[in-house]
């Protein structure tokens, strides 16, 4: 599975079944519109990152893809199979349970607040899914734990309390914990945007590495566009629950076409 | 008062009638655990099914604890002191015909159930206050309802209900006074209350009763809060309980950021 | 008021004739209609009004038991906090009785509400406490600063802003309160149970009475815990 991939490198050829497909996608809070009409697709080992001002719906993007959302209208396919709701006879109907909980094993996500469990250590933190979810044996999820705390910088922090640790360890501890899953999709969810400005490198760095050395298929929301740039394939840019212009890093940094983009980009790059 | 004038009386009547004392208090102690630990079980039961996110699961909780809260303990006693048999003298050869005559097991059942459903309260409320970032990680980590409630969530409720349930101990052991007006349970109460009839000091014997009541109240009090110590140490919050019980404890080493 | 019963006495439901309870159906709808008036009256007579008096009680004093706690010097304010945390952790039942002795020649209906209001103001006085402290320590500052005097502070300033929040307990103590009432039984009371058990004894049908009491208690406490829930609410948005 890991073939090395550069940054930059092409993007993973457009062929075959989309690793995450969106069908019409809508998702509303009551009355208030979040998403609307929204149609995309990424393919297996493709990095896209979601840009936009807040409250343009990137976020509820990823929440939708890990299922902590209900989706109230259009399909969310996983490798070809429906995630939440399937077109059966004409009509829109829920997937079931069993069917949602085999998807969501394949797919990992890393919070802005980290979300660490207070009550266990580091490593039993990196542990408890893949032995009491996946069925792993403990040594070989212990095993692994290691060699992810040791990728992510914390080697002798496997015993440690998540509340001793600071802010950006314990996001390097949410990343191996994330990655511990073995996640076919990995969803990053403003995953900088808590820490401390002179750590937000360090984590950066971490992710970079992931990048390079797996073919996890990524998507990413942040306002690092530095980022932004290096890892992903493509870029999206959302405002009003709608995308508005998508396309290479280079070209939306460099020569954004969409004046929406350019004004957001300007307000964040400080030009 | 009168019972502060006789004081070299007092003692004789009290050694005269210290094994039936005790044996009263033992009664009232075995109710105050027997009905503690039914109460944390009903609590705990009817607390995570009140809680679920299914509505068919959730809103006959709700109904049961709301009952069992609602009409008071009192009339629960004597619901299932006197209501509660009647099915078994209507029909012939149900089982446990022996327990539903059973007044000390009735009385452990009213105080269990009874303060079981404000104990449910507690507990619902107390796991709508772990953080939703900690339910979203589990959800993303694809873990089970069984496995989150067991190792991620009630962990940290844990910390959080015990208080509410120290308080509510302590109301079962209060409340569980009124078993005394059962036929059969000599509990603490009913041995006091004995003592009004041979002796004209019974007074002095009734506040020691009081003080008694306390001490016990105080017991269950100290050693709640050891527990929420305990929890709390397990969450990274606060030292740990042989710290604190440590003649000179030691600074605790503040947490890192967030 | 019956307060001359000396001690209750229960039937022992296992000395019953098992021959005539079988005859007997297990809901009577007739005895239960005819239990309902007296019970109902027992209700408004001695239930409602030991916790309207007894609320009362405990809502002001319990406020007095607070503010000495803070305002005595170390000592006197050591022994009015345990005399109060003794009252708070030792049985109503207990209290009750023991009062009972104590005071012969007060009716026992009066001891009951001094009994429950003294019980409960234990109780408020935590709550008084706890939103005494909440106000903010530039409140206090701001009236030194105008050099105020003490009582005046406390008057216009300190238990106005710290009264708000306590309402809701207040609520739930009341609730609380009145679903301990039964307990008046041990005194001889003739509160709603009692009755209840008065009616029932002669035939011994208990079925009825004792549920109508249960419906009773629920059909007034359910709906007073949702509108003191409502009110917490809406204290609590408007802070």
């Amino acid at each position: 599975m890991p073939t090395p991939t550069e940054s930059h490198s092409p993007a993973p050829a457009e062929a075959g079944t989309p690793v995450i497909e969106f069908t019409d996608v809508e998702k509303r809070f009551g009355d208030n519109v979040v998403l609307k009409d929204l149609n995309f697709s990424v393919a297996r080992g493709e990095r896209v990152t979601l840009i936009g001002p807040s409250g343009s719906g990137k976020t509820t993007i990823l929440r939708l893809v890990m299922t902590l959302e209900e989706l109230t209208g259009g399909y969310i396919h996983i490798d070809g199979e429906p995630l939440t709701h399937e077109q059966r006879g004409g009509k829109r109907v829920p997937v079931s349970k069993k069917q949602q909980k085999k998807l969501r094993t394949r797919i990992g996500m890393v919070f802005q607040q980290f979300n660490l469990f207070p009550n266990m250590t580091v490593l039993e933190n990196i542990i408890e899914a893949p032995v009491h979810v996946l069925g792993q044996s403990k040594q070989e999820a212990v095993q692994k734990a290691k060699s992810l705390l040791e990728q992510v910088g914390l080697p002798d922090k496997a015993d440690a309390h998540p509340t001793s640790l600071s802010g950006g360890q314990q996001q390097r501890v949410a990343i191996a914990r994330a990655l511990a899953m073995d996640p076919e999709i990995l969803l990053l969810d403003e995953v900088t945007s808590a820490l401390d400005p002179e750590v937000v490198g360090d984590v950066l760095n971490i992710l970079r590495e992931v990048a390079d050395t797996t073919n996890v298929t990524m998507l990413i929301v942040t306002h690092e566009m530095g980022f932004a740039r290096d890892v992903s394939h493509k870029v999206m840019m959302f405002d009003g629950g709608r995308v508005v212009e998508e396309g290479h890093p280079e070209t939306i940094f460099t020569a954004p076409e969409h004046e929406r983009t350019q004004k957001f980009l300007g307000a964040v790059l400080g030009h | 008062m009168e019972f502060f004038e006789d004081w070299p009386g007092y003692l004789d009547v009290a050694i005269n009638w210290s094994d039936r004392l005790l044996e009263g208090l033992w009664t009232t102690i075995q109710l105050t655990i027997f009905g503690g630990l039914l109460a944390f079980v009903v609590a705990v039961v009817l607390g995570l099914i009140a809680g679920s996110p299914r509505a068919w699961l959730r809103v006959p909780a709700r109904i049961i604890i709301e009952l069992f809260r609602g009409v008071s303990l009192v009339v629960l006693l004597f619901w299932l002191m006197f209501v509660l048999p009647q099915i078994w003298m209507r029909a012939d050869g149900l089982p446990f015909e022996g327990l539903v005559y059973n007044t000390f097991l009735l009385g452990v059942m009213a105080l269990g159930i009874n303060y079981g459903a404000y104990g449910a309260e507690a507990v619902r409320a107390s796991m709508t206050t772990v953080p939703k970032g900690q339910w979203e990680a589990t959800t993303a980590l694809s873990m089970s309802w069984p496995h989150k409630m067991r190792r991620v969530i009630f962990p940290q409720a844990w910390a959080l209900m015990l208080p509410s349930l120290t308080n509510l101990w302590v109301h079962l052991l209060k409340g569980s006074a009124i078993a005394y007006i059962m036929p059969f349970v000599s509990d603490f109460t009913a041995e006091l209350n004995q003592l009004r009839r041979p002796t004209d000091i019974w007074f002095s014997h009734a506040f020691i009763g009081l003080v008694v009541y306390f001490i016990l109240a105080l017991i269950i009090t100290l050693f709640m809060q050891a527990l929420e110590a305990r929890a709390k140490n397990k969450l990274g919050r606060g030292p740990s309980l042989l710290e604190i019980l440590s003649p000179a404890p030691k600074p605790v080493t503040a947490g890192g950021a967030r | 008021m019956m307060s001359h019963i000396l001690a209750v006495e229960v039937d022992d439901p296992t000395m019953v004739d098992e021959e005539e309870i079988e005859g007997s159906p297990f809901w009577d709808w007739e005895f239960a209609f005819e239990a309902f008036p007296q019970m109902f009256m027992a209700f408004l007579e001695v239930t409602i009004l030991v916790t309207v008096v007894g609320t009362l009680i405990a809502a002001v004093l319990g406020l007095v038991i607070a503010i000495l706690i803070m305002v005595l010097p170390k000592p006197l304010a050591w022994i009015v906090r345990w005399a109060a945390n003794f009252i708070r952790m030792t049985p109503i039942v207990v209290q009750l009785i023991f009062m009972f002795w104590a005071f012969l020649w007060l009716d026992a209906l009066t001891i009951g509400i001094i009994v429950f209001g003294v019980h409960y103001a234990t109780y408020m006085s935590e709550v008084y406490r706890a939103g005494i402290e909440s106000v903010p320590k530039g409140q206090w500052e701001a009236t030194t600063a105008l050099s105020m005097p003490a009582a005046r502070t406390w008057r216009k300033v300190v238990i106005p802003q710290a009264l708000r929040s306590t309402i809701p307990s207040l609520g739930n103590y009341a609730i609380s309160m009145f679903k301990d009432t039964p307990f008046l039984l041990v005194i001889g009371v003739a509160e709603m149970v009692t009755v209840a058990g008065q009616i029932g004894a002669p035939t011994f049908r208990y079925t009825e009475v004792y549920t109508i009491a249960g419906l009773l208690f629920l059909a007034a406490s359910y709906p007073t815990a949702v509108l003191v829930n409502r009110l917490e609410k809406r204290l609590a948005y408007a802070h």
